[in-house]
């Protein structure tokens, strides 16, 4: 059995609370959710917090809803409620297509979005979806909540823009018409990490691109999108040698590893796949074909 | 031997074989047919009692410090702050092992293991420290407080450089060890095959690469050990596929008396050859309750497990194979490369270092073949065991199978028609091989046909060249899927084996059984062999079953423990059914012969004027006048008075030594779909035909089948350990390691022939390891063909698929780069 190093475990009732308890233990205190990422780091001593501050009875936390021109979860909503959420769906098909493909029922009834977020793993299939979709965080602290550009949230592999005393408690989207949305992955086996992952929403003003985000995962792309392909396609009309043009700007600007995934030569390529297909998909979802 | 069951009937292909219809009071069948297990009563309810359920008064707890290097000098250990932990009972190095003679054990191939490393370690992961705590996770937490200073040495990590002049020694601890060979083997006409070579028509050579995969039981491997100090016993619960061999290797190695050992095996979470070795933590854990003086428990986690325990394959092999320019092969040879890791650990037959590599011929019919192994060590994990493999025979049915394709390619023939052309013929049989097996029984092309049949499989490569065809014309979808169709055709060799032949440390290998019936008529069957998980506790009562006629519930199977079991070699090679099944099946037949003789006593008649049928021995034209095998139990422990020379009870005890393998073969048929533009391989259809003789309980072969199939699909697509440069290793989690899951599986589809063993007394054959022997190459056959190229190595990663088809395949040993 792979046992943590020992540490202390609190178990907050409110965020409030949970603020006063990462007050008391200081920065080497780690939130506790899902578990799904920190406990297994935890087994292999590669995490080795002083105290686990257990946020599962936030039942404040989880929630869904439309909050007037946005979206808004809550940080302790689970994979599987975004997976199944009728409002999501509703707006941005991206959302259920990249649930589908993160990890396993398992890890997914008990996962977190703001655990996802938080622990900022390259690879994070959520933080491609939030980038592409241009969301925001809300981080509460004891003296006050501030709102965080998902494109400005990661500061670097498993850091954000979270401080010490501070609590993700909400992500938001603002909500689209004439849109269209899709998540792309290919992965080497159902609930390994991606080997890359392109999503990416469309607007459509009759034939012209009005909005486009696209977001990158596992690959080493700056903020986990690729602005300069966004802004190719702004304004244009859809033609596919511009989409094409646009994919291989993808995989020009990633800066992928090379691991047993596979190397570099491959991961750039599947970027370009992997966008191209996302945006053709996200096209013709805003144009309202049936996919 | 003599068989006095007549094995069933043959039956056409598409016939379902012959079934016993009669059922018993609990609605099993009353022999062979579809029961559910009976183990699965507690497996289900989560009742079942594994070697980490154990809990012991007073017992400690044992870890393991690991290097983290895969070569290095061990400059010194400092464990003087574990000791001082508060909660450790005593930290045990290869020094202190050293002075009780234990630094060091045998493996299974005459090679030395450390127990605990003491001048080097040889392999990231290798045991350098035992810690022994009133809790395990004050043990895990003392490992923490070892002082190891390294002196890092490079690597051997490459197999192909291991022989290189300027390579590291890895084993100077062997006496004039100056380079990293181990052993050169080979078998088959070197000179015979040289001339057929030189001149046949077409010869096709091809690199084949079976990497180093694991087989990754859900339950990793542990043993509690406990030396009573006051009767001197030592018990040892632990993890193994072969108790009485452990029994007997602890007795012959810690000169431990053997009468004061036992072993116990409770329920095993799967082995798949993983756990019929001793590791070092089985050894420590003993050594830990001797020094103690109570019970210690030592499990390993996943990580430990994937990178320390035994390894399989890693067969570099460079095949050839003549033929005329119609396709009939003439000839096969094949030079391997054997990767055996740190220390030479394989498990299998002492006179058979490359195991049953040999049986490479395969299932067709050529006079021509050769093979030389080659062993090598490198700083890797030490292994070579039967990961469901039969003793290498996984690595030869991929080679016939990959060299085959390789000749259809070249040939420009359907896979499955230059098969069906060199297939051996059912009038062959028993058929002797250019290597020197002789085959059982076979009708081969009646399997493919059938696979071929449930396959449909003119209709697919119709289908494949409508696509290939569209796929040419102008504006066609670039990322349109890549359609494969792959065949593989295995011949099995399992059941090892005839003692003369085969043994194991010097143990041969046959099997006990003891068939014991009650006064009341229920019985007790005790066995040599384990389950992991076959089912034996149902398949041996229906065994039982078959031959004397006494309902399958009534029949208790006991297994796992030498102190209430006969002495045997154990459960791996699929040679439960067909050594120790067959040992169940004539002590069955003896009981029903002396019941014979207690029945005529019981009807003051003459055995010769008894009959028999549906579990009852009765007067020739009287049935009325019979006696049930219950009822002759009965009169076995009552005062009856038997004949002269008879004695009482109803019992009987058997060795059975089998005077053959059986051989089990099969052909499978693995449709996928590629994405061109990802490398992304879906498994469409997967066709398995399996012919292992008449099938005791179909429904637990199926599930065998089922089993071999994933893992053949798993080993095809995704199952890898590769080690950097460094020599670390790159699969020790599962996040690294992975084993398929039921995404990557399509339903499978199950055909099946009979063809029974003509010298196993109930003619059944063995099945436990055909699936995953044969699956294998069907898939990467599929693959190969959807990309219509010749040859790359597994596993088809969507990376690895997409190199090769770029022309520049990936090798699957080494880290990517």
């Amino acid at each position: 059995m792979q046992v943590p190093a020992p540490f202390t475990y609190e178990r907050a009732g409110s965020v409030d609370e949970a603020l006063s308890l990462l007050g008391r233990y200081g920065p080497e205190a780690r939130l506790v959710a899902g578990g799904h990422s920190l406990i297994p780091m935890m087994k292999l001593r590669l995490a080795r917090p002083e105290a686990l501050i257990d946020i599962n009875g936030l039942a404040e936390l989880d929630y869904i809803r439309v909050d007037g021109d946005h979206l808004a979860i809550g940080a302790l909503t689970r994979h599987a409620s975004v997976l199944d959420s009728p409002v999501l769906r509703e707006h941005y098909r991206i959302f259920a297509e990249a649930e589908r493909v993160i990890a396993d029922p398992l890890v997914r009834n008990r996962g977190t979005v703001g655990g996802s977020l938080c622990q900022a793993d390259p690879s994070e299939d959520l933080s491609a979806v939030f980038a592409a979709l241009r969301g925001e965080v809300v981080v509460r602290s004891a003296s006050g909540t501030r709102r965080v550009a998902l494109r400005e949230f990661h500061v670097g592999p498993y850091e954000t823009a979270v401080g010490d005393g501070e609590i993700l408690v909400e992500v938001r989207v603002p909500i689209r018409t004439s849109v269209g949305s899709a998540y792309e992955k290919v992965e080497r086996r159902a609930g390994d990490w991606s080997i890359a992952a392109v999503g990416a929403f469309v607007v459509l003003d009759g034939d012209v691109i009005s909005d486009v985000g696209i977001g990158i995962t596992a690959v080493g792309a700056e903020h986990f999108t690729c602005q300069a392909a966004e802004e190719l396609l702004l304004g244009s009309s859809v033609q596919d040698a511009l989409v094409e043009t646009a994919a291989a700007t993808c995989a020009a600007a990633c800066n992928p590893s090379v691991d047993q995934r596979g190397p570099e030569d491959y991961k750039r390529h599947l970027v370009s796949v992997l966008a191209s297909r996302a945006l053709h998909r996200s096209i013709s979802a805003a144009r309202g074909e049936v996919a | 031997m003599t068989a006095t069951e007549t094995p069933a009937a043959q039956t056409p292909a598409t016939d379902s074989p012959a079934r016993e219809t009669l059922t018993s009071p609990a609605g099993n069948p009353l022999g062979f047919g579809r029961m559910l297990r009976k183990e699965d009563v507690r497996f289900v309810r989560g009742q079942g009692h594994y070697v980490d359920d154990l809990v012991l008064p007073g017992m400690l707890h044992g870890a393991i410090l690991r290097s983290s290097y895969a070569h290095a000098r061990i400059v010194s250990i400092d464990t003087s702050a574990a000791e001082a932990h508060p909660k450790v009972k005593a930290v045990i190095t290869g020094k202190i092992l050293e002075t009780l003679k234990l630094a060091w054990m045998p493996s299974l191939s005459g090679d030395v293991v450390a127990v605990l490393a003491t001048d080097k370690v040889r392999f990231q992961g290798q045991e350098v420290a035992f810690v022994i705590a009133e809790d395990e996770y004050s043990a895990r937490d003392a490992l923490e407080l070892i002082e190891v200073e390294y002196e890092p040495l490079p690597a051997v990590v490459d197999a192909r450089r291991a022989l290189d002049s300027d390579a590291p020694v890895i084993r100077d601890d062997l006496e004039g060890r100056t380079d990293n060979h181990i052993y050169d083997w080979e078998a088959g006409d070197a000179a015979a095959c040289d001339e057929v070579f030189a001149n046949a028509p077409v010869v096709v050579a091809q690199d084949i690469i079976y990497p180093r995969v694991h087989p990754a039981p859900m339950e990793t491997c542990g043993t509690v050990a406990h030396m009573d100090k006051v009767t001197g016993k030592l018990t040892v619960w632990t993890t193994t596929q072969a108790p009485h061999a452990h029994r007997t290797v602890y007795a012959l190695v810690a000169g431990l008396p053997e009468h004061k050992i036992q072993v116990i095996s409770p329920d095993i979470g799967g082995g798949f050859g993983n756990k019929v070795g001793i590791y070092p933590g089985y050894v420590l854990a003993i050594v830990g309750s001797i020094v103690t003086g109570v019970p210690v428990k030592w499990m390993e986690d996943r990580s430990e497990n994937l990178m320390s325990t035994s390894f399989a394959r890693d067969y570099h092999m460079h095949g050839e194979i003549a033929s005329t320019r119609d396709g009939k092969i003439l000839g096969l040879r094949v030079n391997v490369l054997a990767d055996h890791g740190a220390f030479n650990g394989v498990a299998q037959p002492t006179k058979f270092p490359a195991g049953f590599f040999h049986v490479f011929t395969g299932s067709y019919d050529y006079p021509a073949a050769h093979c030389k192994v080659t062993a090598v060590y490198t700083n890797k994990a030490l292994g070579g065991v039967a990961y469901a493999c039969s003793f290498r025979i996984t690595e030869a049915v991929y080679l016939v199978e990959r060299m085959v394709d390789c000749l259809a390619f070249e040939l420009g023939m359907d896979p499955a028609a230059l098969r069906m052309k060199n297939l051996l013929r059912p009038e062959q049989f028993p058929y002797t091989s250019p290597t020197g097996w002789e085959y059982d029984s076979g009708e081969y092309p009646r399997a493919l046909a059938e696979a071929m049949r449930i396959a449909g499989y003119d209709e697919l490569r119709a289908e494949q060249s409508r696509r290939r065809e569209d796929a040419k014309k102008p504006g066609a979808d670039p990322a349109a899927l890549l359609m494969g169709v792959g065949v593989s055709f295995f011949t099995e060799a399992v059941g090892a084996g005839p003692r003369k032949h085969m043994d194991i440390l010097g143990l041969g290998m046959a099997d006990g059984c003891e068939l014991r019936l009650h006064p009341t008529g229920k019985a007790q069957l005790r066995l040599s062999v384990q389950t992991q998980g076959q089912g034996h506790e149902t398949t041996f009562a229906q065994i039982v079953s078959h031959v004397i006629g006494i309902p399958p519930e009534d029949i208790e199977v006991i297994h796992g423990d030498t102190d209430n079991t006969p002495f045997g070699l154990g459960t791996y090679g699929s040679r439960s059914t067909p050594v120790s099944g067959a040992a169940a099946a004539v002590a069955a037949q003896r009981i029903k012969e002396k019941a014979r003789v207690i029945a005529a006593a019981a009807l003051e008649c003459s055995v010769d004027d008894l009959e028999w049928e549906h579990g009852r021995w009765f007067v020739k034209g009287d049935p009325s006048q019979g006696k049930t095998i219950a009822e002759i139990a009965m009169a076995a422990h009552s005062s009856l008075e038997l004949p002269e020379g008879v004695e009482g009870h109803l019992d009987a005890s058997v060795v059975y030594n089998p005077p053959n393998l059986t051989y089990p073969f099969g052909a499978y048929i693995c449709v996928v779909d590629v994405d061109p533009q990802t490398g992304a391989v879906k498994v469409r259809r997967f066709i398995a035909v399996d012919d292992c003789g008449p099938r005791i309980n179909p429904m637990i072969v199926e599930g065998q089948v089922h089993g071999g199939l994933a893992d053949g699909v798993g080993m095809a697509l995704m199952e890898v350990i590769a080690f950097d440069s460094d020599g670390n290793n790159l699969g020790g989690s599962f996040m690294d390691y992975l084993l398929p899951t039921s995404m990557e599986c399509p339903s499978w589809e199950l055909g099946e022939t009979v063809t029974p063993s003509p010298h196993h007394p109930i003619g059944v054959k063995g099945v436990g390891e055909s699936a995953t022997v044969g699956s294998p190459p069907a898939v990467v056959n599929a693959v190969l063909d959807a990309l219509q190229i010749r040859a790359a190595d597994m596993p088809f990663t969507p990376a690895a698929t997409w190199r090769a088809l770029q022309g520049r395949p990936l090798r699957p040993d080494l880290a990517i780069e």
